[in-house]
Formats: C-alpha cells, sequence, structure tokens
C-alpha cells in the first residue's frame, strides 16, 4: 500500500488528492469546506517568523520533514504507555494511535443518557448533518495554515455531544503518537458541543514517542447556560512537534475552564481562542509549560469578548530550563459593545537556566470604556534568598531548587480539574523536578 | 585551671570577609564553648549580621582571611545545608517568605535531612505533627501559622516567632539568634525569650545578636562582645551590656587594639 507523502511543496496535492478519493462519499458542504481549506493552505504555506503570530516559533523544521500518515489498524493491540488513563466507572476514554481510533486505547462504549461519545470518523460517515452547523465554523481555518491543513485532511478524532441539561463523567481523549521509522503525522479533530444546561468534563492527552507531527483542532461550543472542563495534558517525546487549535465559542451565562499542561516536543505549540458570544459568559484558562532540553513551547491566547458582561481570567506559568523556549501570547479583545467586561491575565516565568529565554506578550485591545482589565508578566530566577534559607535549614541544594520550582508551579497546577489532571500533572512534575523532597 | 580535654565549639580566628568588594568583618576572633550563650552588640553596619551569614554559609559572601572550626572541623569549606545538618542554625534578622511552601511540609524536609545526616530515622506525617505541636506550644506560635506557606503574610512578630519554632523542631547545637528581638512587643518579647531559654541545655551554644539591653535581662549570657567595624573591641560578661546602654559604643569606638578572644574554662 504506497502511503501519502506528505511535505510542504511536493505532495501535498497527491495526499489531498487521495483523500478525496477515499472519502468520496462526503456531502457537499464538507467536500466544498475541504477544498477550500486546502487551496487556504496552499495559499498561506506554513507560516514563517514574518508573520506576527509565530515570530519566535520557527516551524522550517516541521516544513522540511517529509511526514506520513499512518494506515489505520483500530485493532492494533499496542502496550500502553505507563500512566495512560483507561475509561473507569466514572469516566469514558477514546483513545487514538496516531489520529485514527484505536480499540486498544478506548474503554468500551458507555451508555450514558443524552451523551455521545464517538469517533468522529463514524460520524463523518453516518451523520455529516450532526457536524455541518460546527465543523469549520469555531476553528480560524482561514488565519492559521495548519488548522486549514486539519480542516483539509482531518478523518478522526471525537465527537462529544452532551444534549440539553445532560451531565457527563469524565471523558478522555488519548492521542498517542508514535514514529514507525518514518515520521508521521496526524490530523485529530474533536468536535465537543454542550447545548444548553449541559456539563461536562474533557480531557485531552497527548503522548507518544518517536518523531511525530500532531496537527490537532478541538472545536467547542458552550450552549446558554452550559458548563464545560476541559483539559489538555500533552507530554510528547522530544523529537514531537505538536501543533493545536482550540476554539470555543461560549454562549449567553456559560462557564468554560481550561487547564492545560504542557511538557515538551520539539516545538509544542497550543492556541486557544475563546469567543464570547452571549452575554455573561465566565473563562477561566490556566496553564502550565514545563522545557527542558531544545524544546520550544508556545501558548497563544485569545479571548474575544464580543458581548457585555462576561469575565475572563487566565493564568499561564512557564517553567523553562536548559536551552528552551518559551513563547506566551496573550491576547485580550474588548470590542465596543463589550461593556462590564471583567478580565484578568497573567503570565509569570520561571528560568532554571542561563540558556533558557522567554518571550511573554500580553496584549489588551480594549475599545469599549465601563471595563475592568488588568494583565501582568513577570520573568525571573529562582529567589536566590529563599534558596539559601532553604539550605540553612538542612535541605539540600537540588532539592530546595526543586522544592521551590514546584512552589512556582504549584498555585496554577491547584487550579486545575479535575483531579486527575492535578495528579497527572503533579506526576509529571515530579519527574522533572528529580530533587523534589517528598 | 584545670585544662579542658575537649575543645571548643566555635572557633573564629582572624576571621575576614567581604561582601560585593567591601571588607565588613576585619579580623574576628571568638571562642564559643559548647553549652555558653554569647551576646553580640554593636552599632548598626558594625558586621553583625554579616558574621551571622558567614557562619551559616551564605553565597556572596567571600571569606578573604582567617579560619572557623566547629566542632574542630573546618566550618567555611561545609556547603550551608552541611553546616545546618552538623547543627549550625541560624534565626535571621529578616525571615525569607517562601510562597507555595508550607511551614509544615518545608520543616518535614528540613528535619529528615538532618535526621538522614545524623544517622536517625526519619520521622512520618504523624511523628512530624507531635513534634511540631509540642514545639509550637513552646514559642506560643499560633498553629494555623505552621500550616501556612512559610512566613508568607505572617506579621514581624510572628515571622521572629517562626524562626524560634524552626530552631524548637531542627535542635541545633549551635544557634545564631540575629535580632530575633526586633520588632517584639514586651510581651512577645518575653514568650520567646522563655522559648529559647527552655531551649538551652548544657550541649546547645548561642550567639545572640541584640541591640536592645532588656533581651539580656530574659536571655541571660554568659558573655558580651562588642562588634564595631567588623573587629570584636571589648568583651566582658554581662554586665557591659548595661555599660553600653548607658554610654553607648562611642567609647569603644576609640579603643585600639581588640582584645584577646576570650573563652569560656578561663
Ligand atoms: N549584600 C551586600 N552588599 C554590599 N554591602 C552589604 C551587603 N550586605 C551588607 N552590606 C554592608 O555591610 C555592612 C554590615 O552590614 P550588617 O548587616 O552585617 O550589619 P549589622 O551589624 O547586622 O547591622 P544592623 O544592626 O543594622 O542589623 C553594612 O555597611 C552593609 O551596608
Ligand atoms: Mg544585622
Amino acid at each position: 500500500m504506497p502511503s501519502p507523502v506528505l511535505s510542504a511543496d511536493t505532495d501535498l496535492a497527491a495526499a489531498f488528492a487521495d483523500l478525496r478519493r477515499r472519502t468520496g462519499g462526503y456531502p457537499a458542504w464538507l467536500g466544498g469546506l475541504r477544498e477550500r481549506a486546502f487551496a487556504r493552505f496552499q495559499e498561506l504555506g506554513f507560516p514563517t517568523s514574518a508573520d506576527e503570530s509565530w515570530k519566535h516559533t520557527n516551524v522550517a523544521p516541521i516544513a522540511r520533514i517529509p511526514w506520513e500518515p499512518v494506515p489505520s489498524d483500530p485493532d492494533a493491540a499496542r502496550p500502553l504507555p505507563v500512566s495512560v488513563r483507561r475509561g473507569d466507572a466514572a469516566g469514558v476514554q477514546l483513545g487514538f494511535s496516531n489520529g485514527r481510533w484505536s480499540r486498544a486505547l478506548s474503554s468500551a462504549p458507555a451508555d450514558f443518557a443524552g451523551i455521545d461519545v464517538l469517533p468522529i470518523a463514524d460520524v463523518l460517515r453516518d451523520h455529516p448533518e450532526w457536524l455541518e452547523p460546527h465543523f469549520g465554523r469555531h476553528a480560524a481555518w482561514e488565519k492559521n495554515p495548519f488548522t486549514a491543513w486539519n480542516t483539509a485532511l482531518a478523518e478522526d478524532g471525537a465527537f462529544i455531544r452532551v444534549s440539553r441539561g445532560a451531565a457527563s463523567g469524565p471523558i478522555h481523549l488519548l492521542f498517542l503518537s508514535e514514529g514507525t521509522g518514518a515520521p508521521t503525522v496526524a490530523h485529530p479533530r474533536n468536535l465537543i458541543l454542550l447545548e444548553s444546561g449541559a456539563q461536562a468534563t474533557v480531557v485531552e492527552t497527548y503522548v507518544g514517542e518517536g518523531t511525530t507531527l500532531t496537527n490537532a483542532v478541538t472545536e467547542i461550543s458552550v450552549g446558554d447556560g452550559a458548563f464545560l472542563d476541559h483539559a489538555k495534558i500533552q507530554r510528547e517525546s522530544p523529537d514531537a512537534f505538536h501543533v493545536q487549535s482550540i476554539a470555543v465559542t461560549s454562549q449567553r451565562s456559560s462557564q468554560f475552564t481550561s487547564s492545560s499542561a504542557s511538557f515538551g516536543g520539539s516545538i509544542a505549540r497550543t492556541d486557544i481562542g475563546v469567543l464570547f458570544a452571549g452575554e455573561g459568559g465566565d473563562c477561566t484558562l490556566n496553564g502550565l509549560f514545563v522545557g527542558e532540553g531544545s524544546a520550544l513551547l508556545d501558548t497563544h491566547t485569545t479571548v474575544d469578548h464580543a458581548t457585555p458582561h462576561c469575565t475572563s481570567r487566565q493564568v499561564y506559568k512557564g517553567i523553562l530550563d536548559g536551552r528552551s523556549r518559551g513563547v506566551f501570547h496573550g491576547t485580550v479583545l474588548v470590542r465596543k459593545d463589550a461593556q462590564k467586561t471583567d478580565a484578568i491575565q497573567s503570565n509569570k516565568n520561571l528560568l532554571l537556566s542561563r540558556d533558557a529565554l522567554v518571550h511573554s506578550t500580553p496584549a489588551l485591545e480594549i475599545f469599549a470604556d465601563d471595563v475592568k482589565c488588568k494583565h501582568g508578566s513577570t520573568i525571573g530566577q529562582l529567589d536566590a534568598a529563599a534558596l539559601f534559607y532553604l539550605r540553612s535549614r538542612g535541605i539540600g541544594e537540588q532539592e530546595a531548587r526543586a522544592l521551590l520550582t514546584w512552589a512556582f508551579a504549584s498555585d496554577v497546577v491547584a487550579r486545575f480539574k479535575p483531579q486527575i489532571v492535578r495528579e497527572e500533572v503533579e506526576r509529571a512534575l515530579s519527574t522533572r523536578l528529580p530533587g523534589r523532597p517528598r | 585551671m584545670t585544662e579542658h580535654s575537649s575543645s571548643p565549639l566555635l572557633q573564629i580566628e582572624n576571621l575576614h570577609a567581604s561582601v560585593g568588594g567591601n571588607e565588613i568583618l576585619r579580623g574576628v576572633n571568638l571562642t564559643v564553648d559548647a553549652g555558653t550563650v554569647h551576646a553580640v552588640m554593636g552599632p548598626n553596619g558594625s558586621g553583625k549580621s554579616t558574621l551571622a551569614h558567614v557562619l551559616a554559609g551564605r553565597p556572596g559572601y567571600e571569606v578573604t582571611a582567617g579560619r572557623v572550626l566547629y566542632k574542630g572541623r573546618d566550618l567555611l569549606a561545609m556547603a550551608p545545608e552541611i553546616r545546618a545538618r552538623e547543627g549550625v542554625f541560624l534565626a535571621f534578622q529578616y525571615p525569607v517568605e517562601v510562597p507555595g511552601v508550607s511551614n509544615v511540609y518545608f520543616l518535614k524536609n528540613a528535619l529528615n535531612a538532618v535526621r538522614r545526616h545524623r544517622g536517625l530515622p526519619e520521622l512520618d506525617a504523624m511523628d512530624l505533627l507531635a513534634l511540631t505541636k509540642e514545639k509550637a506550644k513552646l514559642v506560643q506560635i499560633d498553629e494555623e501559622l505552621v500550616r501556612r506557606p512559610v512566613n508568607e503574610g505572617f506579621s514581624g512578630g510572628e515571622k521572629k516567632r517562626n524562626e524560634i519554632f524552626q530552631m524548637a523542631v531542627l535542635d541545633p547545637t549551635l544557634a545564631i539568634l540575629d535580632e530575633t528581638d526586633s520588632g517584639l512587643d514586651i510581651d512577645a518579647l518575653r514568650i520567646v525569650a522563655s522559648g529559647v531559654n527552655a531551649l538551652r541545655t548544657p550541649q546547645r551554644s548561642m550567639i545572640v545578636v541584640t541591640h536592645y539591653q532588656r533581651l539580656l535581662n530574659y536571655i541571660v549570657p554568659d558573655y558580651l562582645h562588642v562588634l564595631v567595624d567588623g573587629q570584636i573591641v571589648r568583651s566582658g560578661g554581662k554586665d557591659l551590656a548595661l555599660e553600653l546602654e548607658e554610654r553607648g559604643y562611642a567609647w569603644l569606638e576609640k579603643e585600639p587594639a581588640p582584645p584577646a578572644p576570650v573563652g569560656a574554662g578561663a
């Protein structure tokens, strides 16, 4: 079986043609969307440093590698990487291997009243009409070439729908990327729909080995008065490339929280955009990125206060060691009519080595006059006085450094929801801080 | 006088130290025997805290001459944490806030590091709880403070109390108290001083830095030294404090060479 090869200039068109051939049954709206997205991707090309939002993140290494999608094999039984959750009594897990649904990584189908958790490939095949009002309508594929690429080629991912007034236990989405010798690419595409008054917890976990590119898009619609706790844990291999756009549309009086932890890869970039489309919405974005080696960890947030009386809170913390790079860019846009907006954004960074670096850019764009907006950004090192204080009590230097680093992270980690995410992030952080005392 | 078979706990000989290129200690000599309490007084900026920090091993304090023997070993060659594990404790003039680290957690790690070093079994959470309860009573520190992040948002007095609380838990051999009385009202002073006195044992030595004679009414020192301009210019008994209270330091600053070190068995 020849597998399509993707690289920037050569075979993208072939890949797209192949997809078209294999999936000719798509309805016209979807076929048309894919054509437009693909054309847009070709037009935009991979971003360069001239592009403001990619100024500090050079994706040339991604463009250079001939990425190959991996043929689907839903039944391949593979050992689970350590500490990867399976669905339990309180939750359900959908697992994806190199972007395709995997039986081995998924829990047995569970029957929740009013809740659908399905591979989106099934929905594309059987019920594309469920997708039409949302697919490609939340994520800005016209602007972001990676999103366009995903929109053109995505074949699988998770579809979650929580119907009016229903409440779900935690839904775990596991994305396992494995380089199978050749560099592999996956384009997971998730759609999370909460109808009015619905409540859900969704956890996306990205793990993997080898040289892989995960180009994910998650579109989220939080209906009137609905509550969504969304979490993302990214801990792929040091050779991995990861790009994800999370696009959220928040309706009247809804609540959205995001807990996001990124532990690296060669490049790991997350764009999270929240649009307040209805009044009285509330969004909380909490994030931690922890870089070592030569990792580049990039978080871009955009909160679009398009309607009045919405509240947004953002706390992002970065810990950079080795020669790693951190990028935080947070835009808070308050449109003309968005009176009574209440927005706070904070980004604090800790540099653990001389060679680590972080670019932190808070950007407030305010066009309304009756608003409360604050932002703050700091970059610092471990407090030498505190370090000495700890050592003067008998705590070893490495332990003291680990303890202070842990303390730096802890106030944002403590905000993470649900608890299982908090615990997993603490575990991952512990392995990064070897001397941390118990 | 009979010869003492054991060497002194601490011997500071001709200690010179600089901070940021400025020589602050200019030949300090001091001998501290086991179980003795030494008060150190002196004008602002005379080098009292510098001496304390050099003994505790604070980075950035460069020793340019002299030596310090602790239990007969080269103290200055030890990392700060090793000094602490060997029983040196500094109660800071300005205790440091450590946000995000609770007092209990901090103490558990410190105490177990010390205990491992001394070949003692580590304490678990239950043992630690019992120990901290007991010691908290000694300095009358609110148990609520024990659970809070280290010194964060503590009042000046609470921070000082917390230092003595830590000292009680860590059970040092040589405690250096740097102006533990500053910022304490008379009631708090009495409580802290009685906590310190409760920790006086025939094995434990203390160096008590203070500006005020009133502290020495509660913690009665065996010896008193006056540090002026980086040198000990006068040593004596506790009554010297009264004289200083009356006359200030100026009359001493004119004194010539520093006196010989004072030891206990003399
Ligand atoms: N980090 C530093 N860099 C430069 N100079 C310093 C530093 N720390 C202390 N000094 C200087 O060293 C001298 C002695 O300071 P030190 O704190 O030891 O005095 P002190 O006797 O404890 O005074 P006080 O009674 O006010 O506490 C002062 O002149 C002070 O300005
Ligand atoms: Mg001082």
